[in-house]
C-alpha cells in the first residue's frame, strides 16, 4: 500500500506543512516577495534559489519542507526517488518574462531567463538540490485533477528501483502560487493512504 | 511491450514518413540558411508554411483557423491514424501530446483572434483529441527535449493498464523567434549545418516538425516498444553531466538483462553541442555500448525539441525494419574522448533491437528499447 508520508501546501495566503500552518506573516504583496519570505523563514542557505524563476522557487520551497520533515539526507546520491510534477500553465509565467526581452525594439534575450521557459526545470532544480537520480517528469493538465495525478504518480513506481516519488501540483502564474507537494512511499507503515480522496483533501 | 501500427513525420523534408526516410537515405538535409530576430545568420530546418497550409486545407476543408503548429500536429496525427485504420473517436483510444512550447509564438503577436487559452499546452492537447472526436482527456508531457520519449513511455502505461486499445502519440514543436533567440542567447547554435559527434562540432540547429506513432496493445509482428526509462543527472539545469549519470542509468533500466551485442544501433540525441555529444559517449561506454554503432539524425532535421523523440524513433525504426544502420550525417573526424562507435556509412545488420536516447534541460535523460520481431 502506498502512503503519503509528508505534504506541503503553498497558496497566496499561507503555507501548510503536514496539517500545520507555518507562522509566516506575509508582508510582501507580490507572489515573488512571498516566496522570498518563505525562503528566509526556512533559512535554506541555497544561493541558487535566487536565480530560479517563480515556478521553480515555489516547487523548490515546498519540496524542501517535505524532505526536511522526513529528515532526508540531501548529500547521498539517491537512485530510488523520482520527481513527478504537474500544472496548468507550464512555464507561462517565465515565458512572459522572456518574451519581454525579445521585442524587436528592445532585444536582449537572457539565457538565465530562457532556461526556465520549460516547466520541467523545477523537477531538475529539486533533483540537483537533493541528488535525486530517479525519474523526473512533468505533465500538463487543464486544471488540478487528483485522479489524473494519481495515475501519473503511480506510473513512476513502475520503473525498476523506484520506491518513493516526490510529486504534486506546482502552479505559478502572474503572481499567484498554487502548490501541493507530497512524498508518496511504497510499503510505508505510516502516513495516509495514497488515493484520490486524500489528494483532494490535502489540496 | 506495445506494438507500432503506423507512423508519420511532417518536417522540412516532407509530410510523410516515406518522403522523410527516403531523404535521410539520400543524405538530404532540410537545414537551410535563415536569420534570427536580430538579423544574425542561422541554419534552421523549417516546415514550408505555405505548403503545409495548402495540404492542411486540402485534407480537412475546415472553416476554423488553426495555427501552423496545430496544422502540423493535426496533419501528422491524421495521416498516422488513417494508416493504422483505428477508430480515433473511440473511448478505447487515447491521445498523448509531446511538446515543449506548442503555440508559444502567440505571446509575440500584438493581437490575435485565437483567445487567451490557445497558448496553453493543455489546450493544444485538447484540440488534438477533440479534432478527431476523441472523448478522453489527452495526456500532455512537457519534459524538455526528452518529451517525445516520455510520451511513448506514457503510451506503454496507458496500453498495459488495459483501459485503451490504441494510443496516438504526437510530438510537435516549431521554431518561432521565442525559441531561436533563447538558444542564440545560450550560444548553442551552429551558424552552419551541425556536425554531431565530429571534432569540429560547434552547436546545434533548430528544426520544426510534428511526428506521430500509433501504438496498439494487440501483439503483432514488426516493431514493438519493449521498455523505456527516464533518469535525472542531478547535476545542472542546462549543462550535461560529465559522467553521463542519468543517461547511463536510463540505459541500464531500459536494457535490463539484454546484452549489448543484441543491439543493432543507438539512435542518439547527438545535438552537436560539444558537451552533449561527449556526455553521451561517456554514458554509452559506461553502459557497455562502446562498440555499438551510434548515429544522430540532427544534421537532417535539426533539433526538433518536443517532436525529436517521436520523429527520430520513426526514422530509426524504419532502418531497424530494413536491417540497416544509418550513417551519422555530418560526422567526419572523430572528436569525442573515450569509447564510441559513430556510424560512418550505411551498413546492414541482422540484430533485432535498437535504442533511442534523448537528453534535455533540467538534467533529464531517456532511453527507449525497441524490437523488430518476426
Amino acid at each position: 500500500m502506498k502512503k503519503i508520508t509528508s505534504y506541503c501546501r503553498i497558496t497566496d495566503h499561507q503555507v501548510i506543512l503536514n496539517g500545520n500552518k507555518l507562522n509566516i506573516a506575509f508582508s510582501g504583496d507580490t507572489g515573488s516577495s512571498r516566496l522570498t519570505e518563505i525562503y528566509r523563514y526556512l533559512d535554506a542557505g541555497y544561493a541558487k534559489f535566487h536565480k530560479m524563476d517563480n515556478l521553480s522557487k515555489a516547487g523548490f520551497l515546498a519540496s524542501e519542507m517535505v524532505l526536511r520533515s522526513l529528515d532526508y539526507d540531501l548529500e547521498i546520491p539517491d537512485g530510488s526517488t523520482s520527481v513527478v510534477f504537474a500544472n496548468k500553465s507550464a512555464s507561462l509565467d517565465d515565458d512572459k518574462r522572456f518574451q519581454e526581452t525579445i521585442n524587436p525594439n528592445n532585444y536582449y534575450p537572457s539565457p538565465a531567463v530562457f532556461v526556465y521557459t520549460l516547466p520541467n526545470i523545477v523537477t531538475g532544480e529539486v533533483a540537483i538540490r537533493n541528488k535525486i537520480l530517479g525519474e523526473t517528469s512533468f505533465f500538463i493538465l487543464e486544471d488540478f485533477d487528483a485522479k489524473k495525478m494519481h495515475i501519473f504518480i503511480d506510473w513512476a513506481f513502475l520503473s525498476p528501483g523506484i520506491s518513493r516519488v516526490l510529486c504534486g501540483w506546482t502552479e505559478y502564474l502572474d503572481g499567484h502560487c498554487d502548490v501541493l507537494v507530497m512524498m508518496v512511499e511504497k510499503d510505508s507503515p505510516e502516513g495516509m493512504d495514497f488515493n484520490t480522496l486524500n489528494i483532494n483533501q490535502l489540496y | 511491450m506495445i506494438f507500432k501500427l503506423s507512423d508519420n513525420i511532417v518536417s522540412s523534408l516532407g509530410f510523410t514518413t516515406a518522403a522523410n526516410y527516403k531523404a535521410v537515405l539520400e543524405g538530404k538535409s532540410g537545414i537551410t540558411p535563415g536569420k534570427d530576430a536580430a538579423g544574425n545568420p542561422i541554419s534552421i530546418s523549417r516546415i514550408d508554411a505555405g505548403k503545409l497550409d495548402a495540404t492542411f486545407q486540402d485534407t480537412f476543408h475546415v472553416k476554423e483557423a488553426y495555427t501552423l503548429a496545430e496544422q502540423a500536429m493535426l496533419l501528422s496525427a491524421h495521416i498516422a491514424i488513417q494508416e493504422a485504420g483505428i477508430n480515433a473517436s473511440s473511448d478505447r483510444t487515447c491521445f498523448v501530446l509531446s511538446s515543449t512550447k506548442g503555440n508559444i509564438h502567440l505571446l509575440g503577436l500584438p493581437s490575435h483572434d485565437f483567445g487567451k487559452d490557445r497558448v496553453h499546452l493543455w489546450h493544444t492537447a485538447k484540440l488534438l483529441a477533440g479534432f478527431f472526436g476523441n472523448p478522453n482527456f489527452p495526456v500532455t508531457v512537457s519534459n524538455a527535449c526528452i518529451s517525445g520519449a516520455c510520451a511513448q513511455i506514457a503510451a506503454i502505461h496507458l496500453l498495459e493498464q488495459g483501459n485503451y486499445d490504441h494510443v496516438v502519440v504526437t510530438g510537435m514543436d516549431l521554431a518561432p523567434d521565442f525559441i531561436v533567440s533563447g538558444f542564440q542567447s545560450f550560444k548553442s547554435l551552429d551558424q552552419e549545418r551541425c556536425r554531431p559527434f565530429d571534432a569540429r562540432r560547434k552547436g546545434l540547429n533548430l528544426g520544426e516538425a510534428a511526428a506521430t506513432i500509433v501504438y496498439g496493445k494487440e501483439k503483432k509482428p514488426g516493431i514493438s516498444l519493449v521498455k523505456g526509462s527516464i533518469r535525472n543527472d542531478a547535476n545542472h539545469i542546462s549543462g550535461p553531466s560529465r559522467t553521463g549519470e542519468g543517461l547511463f542509468r536510463a540505459l541500464q533500466t531500459a536494457m535490463e538483462d539484454l546484452p549489448a551485442c543484441e543491439i543493432a544501433f543507438i539512435s542518439a540525441h547527438g545535438t552537436a553541442t560539444p558537451y552533449n555529444d561527449q556526455m553521451e559517449a561517456v554514458a554509452f561506454s559506461r553502459a557497455g555500448l562502446g562498440s555499438t554503432p551510434v548515429f544522430s539524425l540532427k544534421a537532417h532535421f535539426g533539433h526538433t525539441l518536443g517532436a525529436a523523440g517521436v520523429l527520430e524513433s520513426v526514422i530509426a525504426l524504419k532502418a531497424l525494419e530494413q536491417g540497416l544502420v544509418l550513417p551519422s550525417t555530418g560526422f567526419q573526424e572523430p572528436g569525442i574522448e573515450g569509447e564510441i562507435n559513430v556510424s560512418k556509412s550505411l551498413s546492414k545488420t541482422d540484430k533485432r533491437f535498437c535504442l533511442k536516447t534523448l537528453s534535455g534541460f533540467g538534467g533529464c535523460n531517456a532511453a527507449l528499447l525497441f524490437q523488430n520481431a518476426l
